[in-house]
C-alpha cells in the first residue's frame, strides 16, 4: 500500500475533530477533579475504578434539589509529579475545579498538596501511602482518607505477630519507601516482642528475578516473609515465592497490596497471603449494598479500599457543601476541610467515623489472610479477617506526626 | 545580524511576538512547560543535530540542575537568578566530567554510554537523601528575583522564563552560526577531514557538549522554580528518549525545530491527559508516522517545502 503523505496529514486533521468538544458553561456548582493513574502501574489499584466510586457518591448523595450542581472530571497524571502539578494548576486556574481526589504515588501526592494548599483548594486524598501527608508535609486543605504507611506496617506487622507469626524476615526494595516501610513494620514487629532474623535490599527498579532473595529468606528460618515493596514488585515475589515452594514453611505478609492484585494473581498462587486494607467488599451488609452499585460499572474490577475512600470521601465532601452552601465551600477550601473534621461521617464503606485535627480519616485496619481455593465460594471471595486494629489505634499517634499546625 | 538569515529573522519575530502574546490567550504555566522543553530540547539539538552525536542521557543533566536549583532555593534560600545558574554550572560540571569520558565515541557506542552514565546519575538521585529519593524536592519556593522582584505570581516568572529561554536560544544561534560551528558542522560531515585540517576535534566535540549540559541544566532549573518540585521524572532515561522525540519531530538540525517539536509534545501531554493511555499510544502513533513520514520533522519539512533554511 502506497502511504502518500497528504492521506496521513488529512487523517490526522480529522483525528482532531473529536478533541474539539463543546466545553460545558459556567453553572453554578462544584466541581470535582480525580487525578489518577489511567495507564501505569496503578491503573487498576485506582484508575477508571476511582472514577466510577466518585461518580457513585454524586449518584448517592443526589445532588438535583440541594441547591447546587456537581460535575466529575478526571485526568491521568502518568505517575508523574510534574504533569499532576500541571494538572492540579490547570484544573484550580481554568476549570474552576473545586476537589482533587484519589491521587495516588506519593511523589505526586505530596506535589499536589502544596498546590491545593497555594490556590486554597480541597484536597481529599484516598490513593496515596505516604504518611508524611499528615506528618510534617501535612496542610489545612487535605484529608488523608483510606490508609498510610503506619497503618500498614502497625496492621499487618503488630497483627502477624498476636497471630503467631513472630520471626520475621524482610525484602525490601532498595529506595526511600521500601526502606520507610521497612523500618515501621520493624518497629511493630519488635513491640510485639517479635523478632526480625534479617533482611535484604533488592535494586529498584527493574529487578524481575527474585530466586536468590527467596532462598536468603528461606535460609532465615523465618515464620513470616514481610516484602517491603509495591505494585508488580509485590506481584512478582509472590509469584516466585509460591513457585519455591516457600509459602509453605513460611508466611507472606505483603505490607502494600489491594484485592485487585489478589484476583490478578489467583487464589491458587496467593493463597495463604497476609496483607491489610480498610476496606473489603463482604465485610458487612453496608459494604456488600455498596459494592452492588458500582461492580458492574467498571468490567473484571471490584472496588478495593483506595475506591472505597474516593467514595466516601466525595459524599461527605458533598454533605457538607450542602451544609455550608456552595458559594461559600467553593470560595474558602480551608473552611471546607475545618467544616468537614467537625461534622461525622457516615456511609456505606467505612461506617460511622471521624476526621482527625491533623487532616487523618481515622478508620479501622483489617489484617486479611487470602483464602485457599476450596474456601473460596464466589467471585471475588478472597479474604477471611485475621485481626482488626481499632481506628484510633489504626493511625499515627498525633504527637508522633509533628504537623506544624497542630499543637499537642 | 548574530547570523540569521532573512527567513530566519521573520521566524524569530513571529516566534518573539507569540511568547509575547500567547499568556493572555494560553495559560502561562503550559507556555513556562513548553519554554523550558523547548530550551532543554534545543540544548539537545546542538550535540545531535550540529555535531552529529546522539547524547542518550541528557536527562541527567536537566535532572540535576532541577535538583540542584531546587535544592539551593528551598534551603539556602538563594534568589531565583542565582538558583537558575547554579542549575546550569550543574550541568556544565557534570557535563564535562560525563562528556570527557563519552566523546571519544561515536554514534551508537557514544549513545550507551552517555545512557549508561545518565542512569548511575538516575541511581545516585534516587538514593542520595538530598534529593529525597521517590518523593523528590517538594514545594520549592519561587524566591524573588534579584531578591527583590517577587515570582509569586504566574505571569511573573513567565516573563522570567521567556527571557532565559530567548537567551540560551541566540546563544545557541550564535554558537551554531560562528567559525566554532562551522567547525562542529565539518566534524558531523567528516571527522577525520576536520582532524586533517588541524583541528582537535575531541576539545570541539567536548565544549559543544559542555554547552549543551550548560543550557540542560538552565532548563533543569528554571522547570523546576516555574513548578516547585525536582523530581525523579527529570532524570529518568525515558526524559532522554522524549527530547530525542521532541528533536526529531520539530526537525532535526533546524534552528526553530526543537522548539515546536517541545510545543507539540507537551501540549499532548497536557491536553490528551483525559485520554488516560492513549497519551502514551498517540506519542508513539506520532513518533512512528514521522519518521515513516515526515523524517525532517515538522519545521524541516515546512523549510524544505519553502526552500529556506530554519
Amino acid at each position: 500500500m502506497q502511504l502518500s503523505r497528504r492521506a496521513l496529514v488529512g487523517g490526522a486533521a480529522l483525528a482532531t475533530i473529536p478533541l474539539i468538544r463543546p466545553r460545558a458553561q459556567g453553572q453554578p456548582g462544584v466541581k470535582i477533579g480525580v487525578l489518577t493513574d489511567m495507564s501505569g502501574t496503578y491503573a487498576n489499584t485506582t484508575g477508571m475504578t476511582s472514577v466510577v466510586c466518585t461518580k457513585q457518591a454524586l449518584e448517592d448523595f443526589g445532588v438535583s434539589g440541594k441547591g447546587f450542581t456537581a460535575e466529575v472530571i478526571y485526568a491521568d497524571h502518568q505517575n508523574k509529579p510534574d504533569i499532576g502539578v500541571s494538572i492540579a494548576r490547570r484544573w484550580f486556574d481554568q476549570d474552576g475545579v473545586d476537589v482533587i481526589v484519589d491521587v495516588p504515588t506519593s511523589s505526586v501526592a505530596l506535589a499536589v498538596q502544596g498546590v491545593c494548599r497555594e490556590k486554597n483548594k480541597v484536597y481529599i486524598n484516598s490513593g496515596a501511602a505516604s504518611a508524611a501527608l499528615t506528618g510534617v508535609d501535612c496542610s489545612p486543605n487535605m484529608v488523608h482518607w483510606t490508609y498510610d504507611t503506619y497503618m500498614l506496617a502497625k496492621s499487618t506487622g503488630g497483627g502477624m505477630v498476636k497471630t503467631g507469626g513472630d520471626s520475621w524476615f524482610f525484602i525490601t526494595a532498595d529506595y526511600a519507601f521500601g526502606h520507610q516501610l521497612q523500618k515501621d513494620t520493624t518497629a511493630f514487629v519488635t513491640g510485639e516482642k517479635g523478632k526480625v532474623l534479617g533482611s535484604v535490599a533488592y535494586p529498584f527498579p527493574g529487578t524481575t528475578d527474585f530466586s536468590s532473595f527467596l532462598v536468603q529468606a528461606q535460609a532465615s528460618r523465618a515464620k513470616v516473609l514481610g516484602l517491603a515493596s509495591a505494585g508488580t514488585d509485590t506481584v512478582n515475589q509472590i509469584k516466585q515465592a509460591n513457585e519455591f515452594g516457600l509459602t509453605q514453611t513460611m508466611k507472606l505478609a505483603a505490607l502494600l497490596m489491594t484485592i485487585g492484585d489478589v484476583h490478578a494473581l489467583g487464589l491458587a498462587t496467593a493463597h495463604g497471603l497476609n496483607l491489610t486494607e480498610s476496606f473489603y467488599w463482604d465485610l458487612n451488609d453496608r459494604t456488600r449494598a455498596f459494592t452492588d452499585r458500582v461492580k458492574g460499572k467498571v468490567a473484571g474490577n471490584w472496588p478495593n479500599m483506595i475506591h472505597a475512600g474516593c467514595y466516601s470521601g466525595t459524599l461527605h465532601y458533598l454533605k457538607t457543601v450542602a451544609d455550608m452552601g456552595a458559594a461559600k465551600a467553593k470560595a474558602d477550601g480551608r473552611a471546607t476541610i475545618a467544616r468537614m473534621k467537625a461534622m461525622p461521617v457516615d456511609d456505606d464503606c467505612f461506617g460511622k467515623t471521624t476526621i482527625r485535627e491533623d487532616g487523618r480519616h481515622l478508620v479501622p485496619a483489617y489484617l486479611f489472610e487470602v483464602k485457599q481455593p476450596s474456601e473460596s465460594k464466589g467471585p471475588w471471595d478472597y479474604y477471611k479477617l485475621v485481626h482488626t486494629t481499632p481506628a484510633d489505634e489504626a493511625a499515627r499517634p498525633l504527637a508522633d506526626g509533628h504537623c506544624p499546625f497542630v499543637h499537642v | 545580524m548574530w547570523g540569521f538569515s532573512r527567513a530566519q529573522a521573520i521566524a524569530f519575530v513571529v516566534m518573539v511576538a507569540l511568547i509575547i502574546v500567547c499568556p493572555w490567550v494560553l495559560y502561562p504555566v503550559f507556555l513556562m512547560k513548553v519554554l523550558c522543553f523547548a530550551l532543554f530540547a534545543c540544548a539537545f539539538n546542538l550535540m545531535i543535530g550540529y555535531v552529529g552525536l546522539l547524547s542518550f542521557g541528557h536527562a541527567a543533566f536537566f535532572g540535576m540542575g532541577s535538583y540542584i536549583a531546587a535544592w539551593t532555593a528551598k534551603h539556602w534560600g538563594i534568589t531565583a537568578e542565582a538558583a537558575i545558574l547554579l542549575g546550569g554550572a550543574t550541568g556544565a560540571i557534570l557535563g564535562l566530567v560525563l562528556g570527557y569520558i563519552a566523546i571519544r565515541r561515536q554514534g551508537l557506542y557514544f549513545a550507551m554510554i552517555t545512557l549508561g552514565l545518565a542512569q548511575m546519575v538516575y541511581f545516585f538521585c534516587l538514593q542520595a537523601p538530598f534529593t529525597g529519593g521517590e518523593d523528590g524536592i517538594q514545594q520549592v519556593p519561587r524566591s524573588p528575583l534579584f531578591g527583590v522582584i517577587s515570582m509569586q505570581p504566574d505571569m511573573h516568572i513567565y516573563w522570567l522564563v521567556a527571557v532565559v529561554f530567548l537567551l540560551g536560544f541566540l546563544l545557541i544561534h550564535r554558537v551554531v552560526h560562528s567559525p566554532f560551528g562551522q567547525v562542529l558542522k565539518a566534524i558531523r560531515e567528516n571527522e577525520p577531514r576536520a582532524t586533517s585540517l588541524g583541528y582537535r576535534t575531541d576539545d570541539y566535540k567536548l565544549i559543544a557538549f559542555v554547552l549543551s549540559t550548560f543550557l540542560a541544566g538552565i532548563a533543569g532549573g528554571t522547570k523546576a522554580l516555574v513548578f516547585g518540585i525536582a523530581t525523579l521524572t527529570d532524570v529518568h532515561y525515558s526524559m532522554s528518549g522524549e527530547v530525542v522525540l521532541m528533536v526529531l519531530l520539530g526537525g532535526l538540525g533546524t534552528i526553530f525545530g526543537p522548539v515546536m517539536g517541545a510545543l507539540v509534545l507537551s501540549a499532548m501531554e497536557n491536553y490528551l491527559a483525559q485520554f488516560g493511555a492513549w497519551v502514551t499510544v498517540t506519542q508513539g502513533a506520532i513518533f512512528m508516522i514521522c519518521v515513516l513520514a515526515f523524517r525532517r520533522g515538522i519545521i524541516g519539512e515546512i523549510g524544505a517545502k519553502l526552500r529556506i533554511q530554519l
